[in-house]
């Protein structure tokens, strides 16, 4: 691992940490503006982040230690998930140690801590959006593994630096795998980081939240780390989506520094973009009934799985 | 005696029947069965375990022992294949041996001597089936097995549900010993030798080598409970005492296993491509149906019973890709996947081990199994809570534990397939690989289930204020095991270093050549293509832990204040209140709802005393299973007719026959 390298990984990884609450601020700010309300301001989810650390944690009585590390188990496995997602360039040493089935392993490693977190204090809520959280997952997460599969197939390697060089420099073509992989991933994505349909952030009615549910006891530091975990998967996410559907603008390597920096822009464009679509979906579609959501997710599994086969018929 | 692992082993199979004929002369004295004669057994599985890795590395020994009838001695044979299963075998029994040193009490059941001759017993045969080389022995210990194991279930043989549960167990181990029996008189090819060497160098003809391998899939599959055999393990697993399910989820189903892979990959010599995809398919529907059932269960150690059918399946499919990758020559993929099979088998039974006796230690505290009735025991058991989560995150599959290892490597050979030459079995193997990753996330839902419920949240019953935790000893066992799947975990490249003698033996090829470029990294075709590293992955979130909350505690503080849950400001908040393990499954019996034979009663809207029920049943049940009993006991009945008891009567009969083998001859 060469200096280089380092500090090109480290850059992307200071890069989602710091960038993944505003890509937060400016989906909300979408959402504020097509629904016709004044937008809270871009850097809110910072000043929430600040003001919940400054706070005293209030912990239940009956809070089993489980309780208290989760936070900080999700949050380093979020970090660890943005350490292997290339953003600005596809230097980063640390994918050797984890490609993309290690990727959705780590999204699953925290999708269980904080399912588990929410059965620790035994409250009615706490298991309700820990029974329905895990439901969610066990067809979002092989979607996404099946999303994934097909960008690896397509480049020979389940690497995702790897996988973003060799989808870069392909022809400008729409390839039909990619296509239903795409519509896949968007359908997972939007059940993942608890987007309307499945899931409403913004809520906290009992009969319909999942994630609000789940971390309805956490306060203080141990919210704020939540948090900042959501707004990185969404950061994540956001990149993966960025990194095999539009991977052009990434740098090759971590030689070429004016190429990584050259990819700022780019990824903000993109982020731009992307939060502005996710907005734009959140405001047109109607939140649906938790027992629809698997034919909603079914759909996403099978057409991840049509991509795949479509990749091994057309061989594109 | 030829010295050497060989001896090794059969000092460490002796040192059990001693154990256990000692057990028998002294079967009322708990203190001694338990103190002593327990562990000296945990002490001849770990001698068991380090025979099997110095076999490893070795070549095959042999040995021929004149003992069984005049012309048929014993034919005895340690090579990788069995090497590698006794490791399992030794290192898994003596954990649980150590366990079962403080968990034996006496009880209303069997004493506990007659306990430990069984349970002895049981392991000196599972080492008998591991080392056998001839038909003869194989079966001989096969039985054994099949018996110990039976009187093991049938413990607290008071209980009359638990005498039904050693039946259909019993009854299905048979049935599957035909399978087996008929297996190997196919194998011998008419050469009346019944030894391993000569049905390695027979030539069958025809399709006869099909039906040796689907008759092995059969007598093997009823033993490892393969769909649509399975149904004796749910019930088998909750009657047997702990440390008796530990053994027979971990090691015994293992054997069938390994008998599976010593008939299709080393008895016979050449294999079949659509063999591959019958044990794919199998194994896939083996293990749908296992998860989605572990989720609607109720009973923990059932819960586990099912888990372990889903993990059955996973292996038999890595068995079956196997078998495809090696019919088309593909020997590097095909010691990837057999690396995968051979590392889960591994991996289960450690992590299947750790999770039946921490059930046990459950178990004994608060006498209750039902996962209604438990709850918040993580404050009570803190050493069996902690040591469960461990394998509860293993059994889900997330890094960087050694369940995920298997899983990534089994994933990888999937990826990798296309260029087969059959175009139809290059399209199934993404579907294959989508059912296994649905699997996989299934298995996180369930242990999640199984985990939350049982050792998070509030207790259930005023009862479980009681609880204690588990004994010295115990924790000794579950340490071992907890430690073995943290080990299997971070260190990859090491364990399948040393599995690799394996590979070599059943697929001609290593997978460590490509494997172990690095000691750190895991990379079974080049690290370009694929790479893995659990260490750094476990070291690099760590230190994320760390320093996120020293610098949390440097920048803010770390302050904290215990306060009454909160829950959306509710305060007539009761243990009640919380999910139920029919709450939690309810969604999967919603979404999966054909699989199951559903028996719902719904109170009405006016009952006083409402009472809700609703019980998930196995269709196998009733679409094979009681037509095959009904069958049997209308034709037990018809024969019944004939028989008249009276010695006219059968002199007619006997006078008939005659005549009509007259008319015959004629």
């Amino acid at each position: 691992m060469t200096a280089s390298a380092f500090l090109s990984q480290l850059l992307q990884l200071g890069v989602a940490l710091l960038l993944a609450p505003l890509l937060a601020g400016w989906v909300s700010q979408c959402r504020a503006w097509l629904q016709n309300k004044s937008a809270p301001s871009l850097l809110l989810p910072y000043r929430t982040i600040h003001k919940l650390f400054i706070k005293d944690a209030v912990v239940a009585h009956n809070a089993s230690p489980i309780f208290r590390v989760a936070p900080y188990i999700v949050f380093g496995a979020m970090c660890c998930a943005a350490a292997i997602v290339p953003s600005l360039s596809t230097g980063l040493p640390f994918a050797q140690a984890a490609d993309t089935i290690a990727l959705v392993g780590l999204f699953a490693l925290a999708r269980v801590f904080i399912a588990l977190a929410a059965m620790d204090i035994g409250t009615a809520f706490g298991s309700l959006g820990a029974r329905r959280e895990m439901f969610v997952g066990f067809l979002a997460e092989p979607a996404l593994l099946m999303v994934l599969f097909t960008a690896s197939l397509i480049s020979g390697s389940t690497s995702l630096p790897t996988i973003v060089d060799s989808l870069a420099h392909r022809d400008l073509a729409i390839y039909p795998s990619l296509a239903f992989a795409g519509v896949a991933f968007t359908m997972v994505s939007l059940a993942e980081n608890a987007r309307i349909p499945v899931d409403n952030p913004a809520t906290h009615l009992e009969l319909t939240m999942i994630h609000e549910a789940m971390i309805l006891e956490y306060s203080a530091r141990h919210l704020a780390l939540i948090e900042w975990a959501s707004a990185l998967k969404l950061f994540n996410y956001s990149c993966i989506g960025i990194a095999i559907f539009v991977p052009f603008g990434i740098a090759a390597g971590s030689d070429d520094w004016a190429a990584i920096l050259g990819a700022a822009p780019a990824l903000a464009a993109k982020l731009a973009i992307g939060g502005f679509v996710l907005a734009l979906i959140e405001t047109l579609s109607a939140k649906m009934r938790i027992f629809r959501a698997p034919e909603f997710l079914g759909t996403a599994f099978l057409l991840a799985v049509l991509a795949m086969l479509v990749h091994l018929l057309l061989g594109t | 005696m030829s010295p050497g692992p060989l001896a090794l082993v059969l000092a460490a199979l002796l040192a059990w029947l001693a154990i256990g004929t000692l057990g028998l002369a002294r079967a009322r004295e708990l203190v001694f069965v338990s103190r002593v004669l327990f562990p000296v057994g945990a002490l001849a599985g770990l001698v068991l375990a380090a025979a099997g890795v110095i076999a490893l590395g070795a070549p095959a020994q042999a040995l021929v022992v004149p003992l069984g009838l005049p012309d048929l001695p014993f034919h005895l044979r340690l090579d990788a294949l069995s090497a590698f299963f006794l490791i399992l075998l030794g290192a898994v029994g003596a954990a649980i041996s150590v366990f079962s040193a403080g968990y034996f009490r006496s009880s209303e059941g069997t004493a506990p001597g007659l306990v430990c001759f069984h349970y002895h017993v049981f392991l000196a045969s599972m080492a008998l089936v591991l080392l056998a080389d001839d038909a003869y022995v194989f079966m001989v210990a096969w039985e054994s097995m099949a018996l110990s194991s039976y009187f093991l279930v049938t413990t607290e043989h008071r209980i009359a549900e638990i005498r039904r549960a050693g039946f259909l167990y019993l009854l299905i181990a048979h049935v599957g010993a035909i399978g087996i029996l008929l297996c190997f008189g196919v194998l011998q090819g008419g050469s009346g030798d019944y030894s391993f060497d000569a049905m390695r160098a027979a030539k069958l003809a025809g399709h006869w080598p099909s039906v040796a391998f689907l008759l092995a899939l059969f007598g093997f599959g009823a033993k490892a409970g393969i769909l649509p055999l399975h149904v004796w393990l749910p019930e088998a697993h909750p009657a047997a005492p702990s440390p008796a399910s530990a053994l027979m989820s971990a090691v015994m189903l293992k054997t069938a296993i390994y008998g599976l892979l010593r008939v299709s990959f080393d008895l016979l010599d050449a294999q079949l491509w659509w063999w591959g995809v019958i044990a794919l398919s199998l194994g896939l529907a083996t293990a749908l149906f296992g998860v989605v059932f572990a989720a609607v269960q109720t009973d923990m150690k059932r819960l586990l019973a099912y888990s372990s059918i889903e993990n059955i399946g996973i292996i038999v499919c890595g068995i079956g890709l196997t078998v495809i990758f090696k019919s088309h020559g593909k020997t590097l993929l095909a010691a990837i996947t057999m690396t995968a099979v051979l590392y889960h088998a591994l991996n289960h039974a450690f992590f299947k081990s750790l999770l039946f006796l921490a059930t046990g230690s459950v178990l004994h505290a608060t006498r209750e199994r039902s996962l209604g009735k438990l709850g918040g025991l993580i404050h009570r058991m803190p050493w069996v809570a902690w040591l469960a989560l461990v394998g509860t995150l293993a059994i889900s599959g997330l890094p960087p534990l050694n369940g995920f290892v298997s899983e990534w490597l089994l994933l990888q050979a999937f990826l990798f397939t296309p260029s087969l030459p059959q175009s139809f079995v290059n399209m199934l193997v993404p579907v294959a690989a989508a059912a296994l990753a649905l699997a996989a996330a299934l298995a996180a839902y369930v242990m999640v289930k199984f985990y939350g419920i049982v050792f998070l949240g509030q207790p259930r019953e005023p009862g479980l204020a009681q609880a204690h935790d588990a004994g010295r000893l115990e924790r000794v066992g579950l340490v071992f095991l907890a430690a073995g799947c943290v080990l299997l975990g971070l260190f990859p490249v090491q364990v399948i270093a040393l599995l690799d003698p394996v590979n070599e033996m059943l697929v001609g090829s290593t997978a460590g050549r490509g494997v172990a470029q690095n000691w750190l990294l895991l990379a079974p075709i080049n690290a370009d293509r694929a790479s893995y590293s659990p260490l750094i992955v476990f070291l690099v979130v760590g230190a994320i832990v760390l320093l996120t909350t020293l610098l949390v505690r440097r920048f803010y503080h770390g302050r904290v204040r215990r306060a009454d849950p909160w829950d959306c400001g509710f305060p007539l908040q009761t243990p009640r209140m919380q999910d139920t393990a029919e709450g939690f499954g309810q969604p999967i019996r919603q979404v999966f709802e054909p699989f199951f034979r559903l028996q719902r009663q719904l109170p009405s809207p006016f009952d006083a005393a409402p009472k809700y029920s609703a019980r998930a049943d196995d269709h196998w049940w009733h679409w094979l299973y009681l037509p095959i009993a009904r069958a049997a006991e209308a034709c037990g009945r018809f024969f019944g007719l004939i028989q008249q008891g009276r010695i006219s009567v059968y002199l007619t009969y006997s006078f008939v026959t005659l005549l009509v083998l007259l008319l015959f001859v004629q």
